[in-house]
């Protein structure tokens, strides 16, 4: 009484008429990816204020699959550096980079993260692309959300196209003495005198 | 075990008929209300008083840098000075080379709400060595060593006198020194693979962990692995 049929448990029968795509692998794996990131917060001063405001509910980070944030390198996706690196902090943050797995992308957040900023001193890094590689450089000091957002929204434009087949996206090199791309500190500051780079000053004048 | 301890109240030793402290206004760049702790210091050490002045209503006293320990001591002990609070230890270089190296020691006496800063001037040539006042503060741990670190002044005395800011295989010498270039001595690139050839995890020791003073207690797997610093376990 009342009873109605029910249909097999795990069974859809198709009529055909579905809607159904074709894609490329490359842009669905990548659509998946760019939309939910994973952003590690490696904060280390002013800047990571503003990446807070960020991540908070006024700019709701939240909108760009960024909801949870990873407090662990091991499940991270996107290392976001918002702060000076001293030298001493130097081999921690590149043992954080070396214990997130691939696919792995890195934001470089303010001037002293990507140049060394205004600490041009005997402590601080001159930019982080000499200890890590870096996808995308957010310049400010501090960044306002808002560019560190078009910075997030630029990186998953590069997400969207980068190809599985291009195995040389995910190949990670360590410094090695005996590799022929190493170059000792010694020759870096010899190509780059009598005035240095950016990143190698070879003059300590003041 | 340590002792129990009593609370210090501030002003508690000036007695109850002293007016709350306020701020003070129109302060005489030079000269100005003595500390009286001068005094009494002259009257105890003589002559390893040299100099006192006040600056802005604040009193230094420069001393005698043989007698620093006992002239600190005394003015911790004596219970009519009770300065039991160590502020700061730091050092001041001048750019003039002749100028000797300051060490400057900011005390506090909170019973008799009173600051005495004392200054040893260590000519240049001589050994930088003062005594560490570790012994009598304990707080002063890591204020000298920052000061070792920063101007490679020896605190002799000191239990554990190692770098404190900069890492401890920092080969470029002392920061805050006049004749430290700003950018270090070593270049950009050669400072970067000193640093990165550095372990991070090798940094902490196992007296540097505070279950050292237990380590005879623990387990002998956590022993084997703590004595060879410590691992994440990766």
């Amino acid at each position: 009484m009342g009873l109605i049929p029910q249909p097999e448990p795990n069974v859809v029968e198709t009529t055909g008429d579905e809607p159904w795509i074709t894609t490329k692998l490359d842009a669905f794996v990548n659509w998946g990816r760019k939309n939910s990131l994973w952003p590690m917060p490696f904060g280390t001063a002013c800047c990571a204020i503003e990446f807070m405001a960020t991540a908070a509910s006024k700019y709701d980070l939240a909108r760009f699959g960024m909801e949870r944030q990873a407090f662990s390198p091991r499940q991270a996706d996107l290392l976001i550096c918002a702060g000076r690196v001293p030298f001493k902090l130097a081999p921690v943050l590149r043992r954080i980079w070396q214990q997130m797995p691939q696919p792995k992308w890195c934001i470089s957040m303010g001037a002293c993260a990507s140049t060394g900023g205004m600490f041009d001193n005997y402590a601080v890094v001159q930019g982080i692309d000499s200890i890590i590689p870096v996808d995308v450089y957010v310049p400010g000091c501090p960044p306002r959300p808002e560019g560190l957002m078009y910075g997030i929204m630029m990186l998953q434009r590069k997400v969207a196209g980068e190809r599985m087949s291009d195995k040389s996206l995910r190949n990670e090199m360590e410094p090695n003495a005996k590799s022929e791309l190493y170059i000792a500190p010694s020759v870096i500051d010899e190509v780059s005198e009598p005035f240095g780079n950016s990143v190698h000053q070879t003059r300590s004048g003041l | 075990m340590s002792k129990g301890f009593t609370p210090v109240i501030a002003g508690s030793a000036l007695g109850n008929t002293v007016a709350a402290p306020v701020s003070p206004k129109n302060v005489p760049n030079r000269g100005g209300e003595m500390n009286p702790s001068v005094d009494a210091l002259r009257r105890q050490f003589s002559n390893a008083i040299r100099r006192a002045e006040v600056v802005w209503g604040e009193t230094t006293v420069i001393v005698d840098g043989a007698r620093v320990h006992d002239i600190i001591e005394w003015l911790h002990d004596d219970v009519s000075e009770r300065y039991d609070y160590l502020s700061d230890v730091t050092a001041v270089e001048f750019r003039d080379l002749e100028q000797p190296i300051e060490v400057v020691w900011h005390l506090r006496s909170l019973p008799f709400r009173r600051f005495l800063r004392v200054k040893v001037l260590l000519e240049k040539g001589a050994p930088m060595e003062v005594a560490s006042v570790w012994d009598i503060y304990k707080g002063a741990d890591w204020l000298e060593r920052e000061c070792y670190d920063m101007f490679g002044i020896t605190f002799a005395g000191h239990p554990d006198l190692r770098r404190l800011l900069m890492w401890e295989q920092y080969k470029e010498g002392y920061p805050l020194r006049k004749d430290f270039p700003l950018r270090g001595r070593f270049s950009r690139s050669e400072q970067l693979r000193q640093a990165l050839a550095a372990n991070p995890e090798a940094r902490y020791s196992k007296e540097e962990l505070s279950i050292a003073d237990a380590f005879e207690d623990l387990p002998e797997d956590m022993r084997r692995r703590l004595g060879t610093g410590e691992r994440t376990g990766e």
